[in-house]
Order: structure tokens, then C-alpha cells, then sequence
């Protein structure tokens, strides 16, 4: 009963600004293969992610959630099928890679902040760099995005000084300070006390509200059913099941989802 | 219910007291450190008589026997009944310049003084972290120096006109050759090494080979023979005619072998940065050369301060073995000037290694303290 409730008032997320094109892709996927040595660990992925979309990626440990998202941006690298992402395909080509890099940003679950710049330093680096932005600007943009995130107070501190959850704040205004066109979330929280997870969670339903196209690898079923549009489901390199968050969780077909679910429903 | 033992409950806030000071005065800390136990008594007080018995004969020979004038060994020979004879600073003060410059010219001097008093002045605030425009600094330091100082050390004469008289390196000597050996190897082998780290870990296989090839090959001859080959092998493979200064190949040699050393330094460094650090610079679409310039070579070469430092320490001392191939820097000097009968005393030996020691010592402490104070400086907080 009291479940309910909580979810009920969790579901209630602005979902005025969330408008998926019918048109245009952000990311398509079609029948990808990796293999690390002799282990097929992604086999015949297809996946189409249209702009404005919110996705939901789960599956049990190791079945290659964060292969697949790290292919996206080419953090790891597919050896069989075609990866489009804004247009751009994914091959060797050194400047299309950085191209597209430029377009996606990424959080990792162990934040990955340079501890040897500050805050702000962080926030900067890559407009200064990549997006050659004068320095003043960028640290306008940056501290925009700070605010954000609420903690343009830290600006000035060293990563080290800061809790996991304000860390993890701080990559997601990293990334943000490039104005991504997709965002991509690999377990931001798995690495975080249940306190630090909410404050996580609240700059990421902000972003979903904005319209950001966002795929998130997450266990975070709450989070999932207040924003995303579709769930996927994987196991052992596969893509399993996918369906709209509450068919998903209420309703789901195949055996392996239903005892996933089961696992981490009730435990 | 039967748990009331257990149960409790904050009534009050605590009170938010300032931090408790750690030590209270010269007394308690020696309290604390030296006298906390009887053993602990005993250890100091034993440990006091030992660096008395070391200290005192030090003083007494540096400073308290010690001549500080006079024109010649009369000065310092031992004064009948007096015992025994202390340091002859008056044979260091009258060599001093021979210390210094060499058998640089007399006339030309002020050339190398212009040369250490631009070292100093760009060499200072470069060091300085508050100081301002490093960028010029470094560009000052690290190109223009070097171009003045060669011409201003070695002369400079187009045909008849002369700039600058030619002063050949064979008169260089003393701290001058020390500094320029150590000061060019420390230089130029940070860079190179720095080359070699990445070579050596890089994809490309045949970059990879050549840095571990060359870093094995320098590493697994010592120094002595690099020095050795270099000034008498050398010359015989070279074609009829062709000369090539000394200095140079001196110079050539300790940074290659330097460079090597470094070059496993930093790659110590490389190798303790996460995988995470690459991802999240490649992530946001660093360049190759950005994520290697602006992330990870800068916490590779903070984490191998100590190491860096250390090889720069070894480097600096191993320039006394340039003796070997006949020249002369300070300590090889001061050796030379022990054949001088004007001086020839009892303790001008003991002086002469006194005086080296004292001046190496003060270079290498320096470079220690320098890189504490910049470890501090770096460090950045707790890694999560
Ligand atoms: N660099 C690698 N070399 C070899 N195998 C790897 C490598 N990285 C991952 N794997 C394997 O690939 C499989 C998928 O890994 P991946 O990290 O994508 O799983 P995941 O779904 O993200 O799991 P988790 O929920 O634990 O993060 C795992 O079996 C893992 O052992
Ligand atoms: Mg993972």
C-alpha cells in the first residue's frame, strides 16, 4: 500500500518538455557484434534511440550494459555491424571519433574528475580545448551548470574535497558544459549512499524534463519508471526484452526479465 | 521494554569547540618525544653523546681551527704545540675563482657571471609558484638561455670580426663544467625521458621498440663507459677530420643515460594514473596530446616527484666522473689543486674534499627541499 503511494507521487515528473522525435536518431545501432579475444560479449545489437528519447538499460552484472553504452562513444571499440550516432558513423577515423565525442556526454560510476584541476578547472578544460571557448565564457557556462546542480559554492575546490554524490553532480555538469546532444550514464550511482543517490537522481530527472535524449544504464527502477520511455533489458550480451516502463515492470514476457525483476524487486 | 539499558537519547546539542592545540610549547613536546619513558630517556641521551662526539671535531676543525687567511701554506701549517691544524680556507679562498670559472680567460670571466646571474634570475621565479607570466619564463628559461648562454660561453667570431673571443670548452672547468653538465642533462632529459615513458607504452609497435631498446641499452651500460666511449671510441669511428667538442659529447652522453633513467620514472607515474582518467578526458573529446598534456602527465610526473628528484640528484653527482675523460669540474679541479707546493699542507686534502662536499651538498639538499615543498603544494586532497 504505502508502496503505492510512494511511487505514485515518485511518477509524478514534468513531462511537458520530454517530446521524442519521430524523425530524427540520435543513435542507431544496427546488428553489432563485439568480442573481447574468444567471448562474444555483444551479439547482434540493434538499437535505435531517437532524439528526445529516455532509456533505461538493466540486466544482470556482466551482461554487457557498459560495453554496450561505452561502444556508443567509442570507449571501446565493435568489430562486426554499423554504429550511427547523430548522423556520424563510427569507423577508424580519428576525427569523426573526436567529432562525435564532442556531441555525447558521459558519466561513469566512478565519476572520473580530473583531481588535479578544480571544480571549476573540470567544468572548463574541455570548452576551452575541445570547443576552443574563451576562458571567461566557459567558466560563465560553467558556473551556470554548477548552479544547476547545486553546488556553484565548491567551484573552487579540488574533487578530493568533495562527497561521492557532489562528485557525481560535478561530472554531469562536466559533461553538460560541452552542451552535449545525448547524454550517456553508465551506473552514476552504484557507487553512491542511499542520500547521495536521490540528490543524483533529481539533477538527472531535471535533465529528462529538459528533453535531453539520455540512455542510462541504471538499477534504479524508480528512476526508470518516473522518466524513461522505454526500458531495455539485457543478458549475456543481448538485448532480451525491451518495453515501456510500466508494461516492463508490471508485465514482462521473457523468463530471464521475469527473474531479474523477480531478484531485484524483492529482496 | 526490558531494553531500557540501551535506550538513549540526545537531549542537547554537543557544543562546537575550536580543535584542541596539538603541542604545548618546546617542553611538552620534548616531554612527549624525547623523555616520554625511561627507555626513551636513555635512547636521547645516548643518541645526544653520539652526534656530540661526531659534531664537535667537525666544528672544530671547520670553524674553530680553522685559517681563514694567509698567502700561502705558511698560514696553515700546524702551529708548533698548538695540535691539531683546522681547515685552510685560505687555499679554497685563494682558488676560488680556479673553483668557480676554471682555466676560463681572466679577462672573459664577466661572460660566465653574466651567464649565472641569468641562470639565477630566470631559474627563481620560474621555481616560484606565484610568480607571474610562466609562460615567457619557461620560454626564457628553456630556449633563449641556452642560445645566449652558448655564445656568450664559447665566443662568437665571424671570420676576422670578433664579437666575442672563442674560449675553448678544454678551459672550462670547476663548477662551471659541473653546472653546464648537470644543468643541460637535467634539462633536456626530463623532456626525452618523458618521450620514452610514452614510447614505451605506446600501441605503435615499432615506437614501443625503439624506446624499450633505447632505454635498456642506456640503463645497461654504466655511466663510466658511456663517458669512456664516448670521448675515446667515438672520435675512431668518425670519418677523417671531423671533430666534435668534448663537452658536447659528454653533454650527449650523461643526458641519454639520464634520459633513460627518467624515462621508467615517469612511466612508474603513467602506469599508477586509473583507466577512468583516460576515459573521462577521452569522453569529453580531448585530443591524444590534450588528455596526455592536461590530465595525465601532470598527475604521472606530480606522483614521481621523489623520483624525478632523485635521478636529477644522481645526475648531478655523476658529473665528477667527467675526470675520467679529462676534464675537469669542481671536484676534478679541486683534486688538481692539490699538486700546487704553495699550498701543499697537512689538511689542504681534507679542505679541498671538505669544500666539494659542502657545495654538492648544497645543491642536492636544495633540489630535496624544493621538491617537498612542491609535492605540498600539489597535493590536492584526498583521492577518493
Ligand atoms: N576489457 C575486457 N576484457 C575482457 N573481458 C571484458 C572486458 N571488459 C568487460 N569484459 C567482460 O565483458 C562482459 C560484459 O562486461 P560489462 O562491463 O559490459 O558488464 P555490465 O553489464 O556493465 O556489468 P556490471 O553491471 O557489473 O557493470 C563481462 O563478462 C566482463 O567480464
Ligand atoms: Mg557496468
Amino acid at each position: 500500500m504505502s508502496e503505492n503511494a510512494v511511487n505514485a507521487e515518485e511518477l509524478a515528473a514534468d513531462r511537458s518538455r520530454m517530446q521524442i522525435s519521430d524523425t530524427e536518431v540520435a543513435v542507431e545501432i544496427k546488428s553489432m557484434n563485439k568480442w573481447y579475444g574468444d567471448f562474444h560479449v555483444l551479439r547482434d545489437i540493434n538499437l535505435k534511440v531517437m532524439k528526445g528519447e529516455r532509456i533505461v538499460v538493466c540486466g544482470p552484472s556482466g551482461s554487457g550494459k557498459s560495453t554496450m553504452i561505452r561502444c556508443i562513444n567509442r570507449l571501446e571499440e565493435h568489430q562486426d555491424g554499423q554504429i550511427i550516432v547523430d548522423g556520424n558513423e563510427l569507423t577508424n577515423d580519428l576525427k569523426k571519433i573526436d567529432e562525435i565525442r564532442r556531441e555525447v556526454g558521459m558519466c561513469f560510476q566512478h565519476f572520473n574528475l580530473f583531481p588535479h584541476l578544480t571544480i571549476l578547472e573540470n567544468c572548463t578544460l574541455a570548452p576551452i580545448w575541445v570547443r576552443k571557448m574563451p576562458k571567461k565564457e566557459a567558466e560563465e557556462i560553467a558556473m551556470h551548470y554548477l548552479e544547476r546542480v547545486k553546488i556553484p559554492e565548491q567551484a573552487g575546490k579540488y574533487p578530493g574535497q568533495l562527497s561521492g554524490g557532489q562528485q557525481q553532480r560535478v561530472a554531469i555538469a562536466r559533461s553538460l558544459c560541452m552542451s552535449p546532444k545525448i547524454m550517456l550514464f553508465d551506473e552514476p550511482t552504484s557507487a553512491l549512499d542511499p542520500e547521495m543517490i536521490k540528490e543524483v537522481l533529481d539533477v538527472m530527472v531535471g535533465l529528462a524534463e529538459e528533453g535531453m535524449t539520455m540512455v542510462c544504464v541504471t538499477h534504479e527502477m524508480g528512476f526508470a519508471r518516473k522518466v524513461a520511455n522505454r526500458v531495455i533489458f539485457m543478458d549475456a550480451g543481448q538485448i532480451v526484452e525491451q518495453n515501456e516502463p510500466e508494461a516492463f515492470f508490471t508485465n514482462p514476457q521473457h523468463e530471464r526479465t521475469k527473474l531479474f525483476l523477480s531478484q531485484i524487486l524483492h529482496h | 521494554m526490558a531494553n531500557a539499558d540501551i535506550f538513549q537519547i540526545r537531549t542537547e546539542e554537543a557544543p562546537k569547540l575550536a580543535a584542541p592545540i596539538s603541542t604545548s610549547g618546546v617542553i611538552g613536546w620534548m616531554r612527549q618525544n624525547l623523555f616520554s619513558s625511561i627507555g626513551n630517556t636513555v635512547l636521547t641521551v645516548i643518541g645526544i653523546l653520539i652526534a656530540y662526539s661526531l659534531i664537535m671535531p667537525f666544528i672544530q676543525f671547520a670553524i674553530i681551527d680553522a685559517v681563514w687567511t694567509g698567502d700561502d701554506r705558511t698560514a696553515c701549517l700546524a702551529v708548533e704545540g698548538a695540535g691539531h691544524a683546522g681547515a685552510c680556507w685560505a687555499y679554497v679562498i685563494d682558488y676560488l675563482p680556479q673553483f668557480i670559472y676554471g682555466r676560463y680567460p681572466t679577462e672573459e670571466i664577466y661572460r660566465v657571471n653574466i651567464v649565472y646571474a641569468l641562470f639565477v634570475l630566470l631559474l627563481v621565479p620560474l621555481l616560484m609558484p606565484s610568480a607571474p607570466y610562466k609562460g615567457i619564463n619557461a620560454l626564457l628559461f628553456l630556449v633563449v638561455f641556452p642560445i645566449i648562454s652558448y655564445f656568450l660561453l664559447t665566443g662568437l667570431e665571424f671570420g676576422d670580426t670578433v664579437v666575442l673571443p672563442i674560449v675553448e670548452t678544454a678551459r672550462w672547468g670547476g663548477l662551471l663544467v659541473t653546472l653546464v653538465i648537470a644543468v643541460t642533462g637535467i634539462v633536456a632529459s626530463l623532456p626525452l625521458g618523458i618521450a620514452l615513458a610514452l614510447g614505451r607504452r605506446s600501441n605503435m609497435p615499432i615506437i614501443k621498440m625503439v624506446s624499450v631498446i633505447f632505454i635498456e641499452f642506456w640503463r645497461g651500460v654504466p655511466l663510466i663507459t658511456v663517458l669512456f666511449m664516448s670521448s675515446v671510441m667515438l672520435p675512431l669511428f668518425l670519418p677523417e677530420g671531423v671533430t666534435f667538442d668534448k663537452l658536447l659529447r659528454v653533454l650527449i652522453g650523461v643526458t641519454l643515460f639520464s634520459a633513460a633513467y627518467m624515462a621508467e620514472v615517469v612511466r612508474g607515474g603513467l602506469q599508477a594514473i586509473p583507466k577512468g582518467q583516460y576515459e573521462g578526458a577521452m569522453a569529453l573529446g580531448l585530443r591524444f596530446w590534450q588528455m596526455m598534456g592536461l590530465i595525465i602527465l601532470p598527475q604521472a610526473l606530480k606522483l614521481v616527484i621523489p623520483g624525478i628528484v632523485n635521478t636529477f640528484i644522481g645526475l648531478f653527482k655523476d658529473t665528477t666522473l667527467v675526470l675520467i675523460v679529462g676534464m675537469f669540474d669542481l671536484l676534478g679541479q679541486i683534486q688538481s689543486s692539490f699538486s700546487d707546493p704553495n699550498w701543499s699542507t697537512p689538511t689542504q686534502g681534507h679542505t679541498g674534499y671538505l669544500f666539494a662536499a659542502i657545495v654538492f651538498f648544497i645543491f642536492c639538499f636544495g633540489m630535496s627541499r624544493y621538491s617537498i615543498f612542491m609535492e605540498n603544494k600539489l597535493h590536492t586532497g584526498h583521492k577518493r
